[in-house]
Parts: C-alpha cells; sequence; structure tokens
C-alpha cells in the first residue's frame, strides 16, 4: 500500500480508479481505490484506518453490521483498538465517556432505541467536552416497533450538545466518518461529533465509492493528543464533579461557544479534504439551485431521488431546485436562508415528526431563520419508519410548491408524502 | 493524626467566567476545601470544652472532616466547612453532651 503514497501532483494506476489529488494540510498525498461497499462496511474501513484506541459497543439493528466488521478488524490484528462489548448502549456511551475522559481516541455507534438508550450520556459526553465519534445508523424509533429508517432517532436527541452531519450515500458516510475525527478533536471544539447514515438505504445498500489507503486517512487525522486526560497523573484533574448554581450555567454558555467555533472548524476540514479527495464538503450541498424559483431542503439518502426529480422537472422547464443540508447541528440557519434568497416557494422535507409542532424539526429550524426572506414555505412529512419515497412524489411536491408560488397562497397545511389518506 | 489545615476561603468574585472554563473539569486537586460548605447551615453545633471527654466520635463521624484536630486533641469547629447536619451532637458520647445544636440567625 504505501508504495502508492504520491509524493506530488496527479497520477493514476492501472488497477485503481480516478485519482484526484493536491497537497493536504499535512502535505500527505495519497491514492483512492474505487470500491463496493455497503455504508455499514463504508464506515467500519474508515473507523478501521483511523485505527482508534478505544471502541464500546452494543449491537442493535441496523448498525450491528457496522461493528461487526470493526469486530473483525480488531480480531485480524489489523487494528489495535480495545474493543469494549458492553451489556446496553447505556453502558457504550458511559464507557466512551470514561475511555475519551482517559484522553484515548474514542468510537461508537447504534441506531434508534440504542440511541435513546444513550440518551443521558449523551449530555454528559458533551457537557464534559468529549471528542467522542459516533455514528448513528438512522431507524425509526418505537413505539410501534420498527427497524427500518426515519430521522426520528438523530432529530430526538438534537439539543443534546452533540456535532450532527449527515450523509446522503455510502460516499459521504465515509467521507464524514473521516473528518469527523477532525472536527471533534479540533482544540476549539472538543465536542463529540454524531456521522449518520439512513438504515439500510445506506447502511446496508452496496454501492461504488472510493476509498483512501490507510495511510492517506492516517495522515489526514493524525496522531491523536489529548488536551487532557486523568491518566496523566502529572497534571491531575477531575472531570465532571457536581456542578452547583455557581458553575453550571458558565458551562453550558462555553458549550454554546465550542459549538459556534465548530462552524469554522468543519468548513477548514471540509476543504482540506477537499484537497486529498477532490469532493467538496460543506455545510449543505446546492444542486441546481442558482436560478431555481421552486426548491425543497432535505436531509440524507432521500437527496438522491430529490435529484432525479429535480433533473426531470427541469427538462420539463420547470426552475426547481435542492438544497441538501449536510450540518445538521451547528445549524446554518443564516446560510441556508442566504442559498435560498432567489427561490419563491421552498419546500421543506422531515422524515420525523414534532408532535404538537406544526410541521417536522427540519421545517421549522428552517422557518425560525426565515422571518426575513420573501420565499413561502411549506412542510413535507416522509418516509417515517422506511416508507419508501419516489421520484413521481416530489415531482408532485414540486407541482404543490408552483401552486404555492404562484397563488401566494401560506395556509398550506403539513403535507404527509406516501401516506394512505 | 493529621492536624487540619486552615483552608483558603473562596472569593465569589474571583470565579471564572465562562470563557475561562473549558469542559467539566477541575484542574486544581484538593481546591473542594475551598466551597464554603459553612453557607449551607441553620443549625450550629457548640461545643463545651469543657465537658469534651476527647473521645473523637465527632472527629469520626463528621462528613465534611469539620472537626479540628491539633495534637491529637479535639479543639474546635470549622464553621467554614461544617454544614450543619448535627451528627457530631447526634455522636457526642457524654450524657450532658459537649456538642449542642443551635438554631443560626444569619
Ligand atoms: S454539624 Fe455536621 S458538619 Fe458540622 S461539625 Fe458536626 S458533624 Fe461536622
Ligand atoms: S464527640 Fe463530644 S466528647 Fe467526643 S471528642 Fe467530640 S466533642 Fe468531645
Amino acid at each position: 500500500m504505501k508504495e502508492n503514497l504520491l509524493e506530488s501532483g496527479v497520477r493514476s494506476s492501472e488497477d485503481r480508479g480516478v485519482l484526484q489529488y493536491a497537497p493536504t494540510h499535512d502535505t500527505r498525498l495519497g491514492t483512492q481505490t474505487r470500491v463496493a461497499l455497503t455504508g455499514n462496511d463504508a464506515v467500519a474501513l474508515a473507523f478501521k484506518q483511523v485505527d482508534p484506541d478505544v471502541a464500546a459497543v452494543y449491537p442493535i439493528t441496523p448498525q450491528t453490521e457496522l461493528m461487526h466488521k470493526f469486530a473483525d478488524y480488531v480480531s485480524n490484528g489489523e487494528v489495535h483498538t480495545e474493543l469494549m462489548l458492553v451489556e446496553s448502549e447505556h453502558s457504550a456511551m458511559s464507557a466512551s465517556i470514561g475511555a475519551s475522559a482517559a484522553g484515548a481516541r474514542t468510537i461508537t455507534a447504534t441506531s434508534s432505541q440504542g440511541l435513546a438508550l444513550m440518551w443521558e450520556m449523551l449530555y454528559i459526553a458533551a457537557s464534559y467536552r468529549l471528542p467522542i465519534v459516533m455514528v448513528d445508523v438512522n431507524r425509526a424509533l418505537s413505539g410501534p416497533l420498527n427497524i427500518h429508517c426515519d430521522h426520528s432517532d438523530t432529530m430526538g436527541c438534537r439539543d443534546t450538545g452533540l456535532i450532527q452531519l449527515f450523509s446522503e450515500n455510502s460516499q459521504e458516510a465515509y467521507d464524514n466518518t473521516i473528518q469527523a475525527f477532525r472536527i471533534a478533536e479540533h482544540p476549539d471544539v472538543q465536542l463529540p461529533v454524531m456521522v449518520t447514515l439512513d438504515g439500510f438505504i445506506i447502511s446496508h445498500t452496496v454501492e461504488a465509492l472510493k476509498v483512501f489507503d490507510d495511510e492517506v486517512v492516517k495522515a489526514f487525522v493524525g496522531e491523536y493528543e489529548p488536551l487532557r486526560s486523568l491518566l496523566d497523573t502529572d497534571n491531575p484533574i477531575t472531570m465532571g464533579p457536581l456542578d452547583l448554581p455557581n458553575y453550571y450555567f458558565e458551562h453550558k454558555r462555553q458549550q454554546v461557544e465550542a459549538m459556534e467555533r465548530s462552524r469554522k472548524v468543519i468548513s477548514t476540514v471540509g476543504n482540506e479534504f477537499e484537497k486529498i479527495s477532490g469532493r467538496k464538503y460543506g455545510f449543505f450541498e446546492p444542486y441546481k439551485l442558482d436560478d431555481a424559483e421552486l426548491a425543497i431542503v432535505l436531509l440524507g439518502s432521500t437527496a438522491g431521488t430529490a435529484k432525479d426529480a429535480v433533473d426531470l422537472l427541469r427538462e420539463e422547464g420547470i426552475k426547481a431546485g435542492l438544497l441538501k443540508l449536510r450540518v445538521f447541528r451547528p445549524f446554518p440557519g443564516r446560510q441556508i436562508i442566504k442559498a435560498l434568497a432567489n427561490v419563491r416557494a421552498v419546500g421543506i422535507f422531515d422524515r420525523s415528526i414534532s408532535f404538537g409542532l406544526e410541521g417536522g424539526p427540519l421545517f421549522n429550524e428552517v422557518r425560525s431563520f426565515a422571518f426575513e426572506s420573501n420565499f413561502k414555505m411549506a412542510s413535507f412529512i416522509y418516509g417515517l419508519g422506511g416508507r419508501d419515497i419516489n421520484v413521481a412524489q416530489i415531482r408532485d411536491v414540486f407541482l404543490t410548491l408552483k401552486e404555492i408560488k404562484d397563488t401566494g397562497r401560506t395556509d398550506i397545511p403539513v403535507q404527509y408524502i406516501g401516506l394512505r389518506e | 493524626m493529621t492536624k487540619t489545615k486552615t483552608h483558603p476561603t473562596i472569593n465569589k468574585a474571583e470565579l471564572p467566567t465562562w470563557c475561562e472554563l473549558s469542559g467539566a473539569v477541575i484542574s486544581a486537586p484538593g481546591s473542594s476545601t475551598c466551597i464554603e460548605t459553612g453557607t449551607w447551615r441553620t443549625y450550629m453545633p457548640i461545643r463545651d470544652a469543657e465537658k469534651c471527654i476527647q473521645c473523637m466520635r465527632c472527629w469520626i463521624y463528621c462528613p465534611d472532616s469539620a472537626i479540628i484536630v491539633e495534637d491529637g486533641k479535639v479543639v474546635g469547629i470549622d464553621y467554614e466547612h461544617c454544614k450543619g447536619c448535627g451528627i457530631c451532637a447526634k455522636e457526642c458520647t457524654p450524657k450532658d453532651k459537649a456538642i449542642v445544636m443551635k438554631e443560626e440567625i444569619k
């Protein structure tokens, strides 16, 4: 593998796919191989290439195969990671907190109920400023019991203080996972980062993606040097003591600051990642948005379907566009509104529900920044519990948006795509 | 026997601002002695040295190490840290208690 580390410029190799290289911040340049992997395997490979110190895991569908694959790497001696097989997800996050506090580069992964069971520990990981990298393979929350994709699990913990990155496909899940370490561990950030990928749709679907040689990933994430460690006996610290009224408020305020500072770091890491990969990563991806009159905003794998719908409508002469959000926390509200400045009607897609609140979480968050914008908005709930969504349905949404644009209506109730009515 | 240290008092004006914090970390070992748990007290233990038989039970039972001991002898109570729980008074050996709790008007 090492001979494929390139010293400079663009090179190609017969047995490898298209190569795109440019110098990185750490001046390492590397090859990429085109491979076919499921989303779970792609993330497991990213974890293997980072070779973290500790992984604390508990199986849950559809995440199970991810850590199953990573356990293979551990058993085969391909990583030095201490794999802790704990008795629940609450313990997985608790063990991750302990390991990260001790100064170990720490990972975990879960889905749905597992994430719900981690809940109280997520707040603790964030408030202790521990740069744990965790993957959530999106799955509906019970009940009723359902193992398929929606975003209820991630949305439920949007206020825990974790950075949240969404992925459209296996490539993005792989790329986001690698970038997550740099974001989490940056001295200005020091927060846990959650990378999400849609359950089954990404996690279990084999897709072609480009992966780096191990050395390239290792050079990109660098050696982990914890800012502080409970095992550093020369500099003894106490982490997470009782925080009485005279300190708690200040601790919350500095978490706000860390989240704000992460914005710059997410951009910088995205730019540096582009240099080694040729793939662009910002807070969101605009698709045919420049001259769009109608647009939809969404998260995750449905972006692929939506791009096809946009293409179809463009052929029909309708100026459709898409804004695929990648970073949900910190929420890039002002940038989203700026990107939609020339759009007349916007449909916000939510793969989760906020009961008692009109429209889904994404709709309401975008709307909270839209008070000075000129466009009309409508909320579309879709895909709950793995309900399929197709190009024709998204095309229908655009036709609804066209009606909103033409009539100026603002009283469109929340729409449920693909629901039997 | 250990000699109780004189504790530094905490100056509320010197508490760090949020900008000076990073994570829920205490980087100064032993700094809990700076926390005046004595501010919680509503009843204060009053010790009568005349009645004291130096059994040390108050020192053993005090949950806040607020019984001051010098040269193996109880010499007083550290009111900066005594939270007024009354355990010392309850455990005090003599029938005619050497420690009694008295309501504290602040
Ligand atoms: S009242 Fe409680 S805290 Fe105070 S000296 Fe007695 S035992 Fe210790
Ligand atoms: S318990 Fe009472 S008698 Fe015993 S040492 Fe303390 S004050 Fe003196």
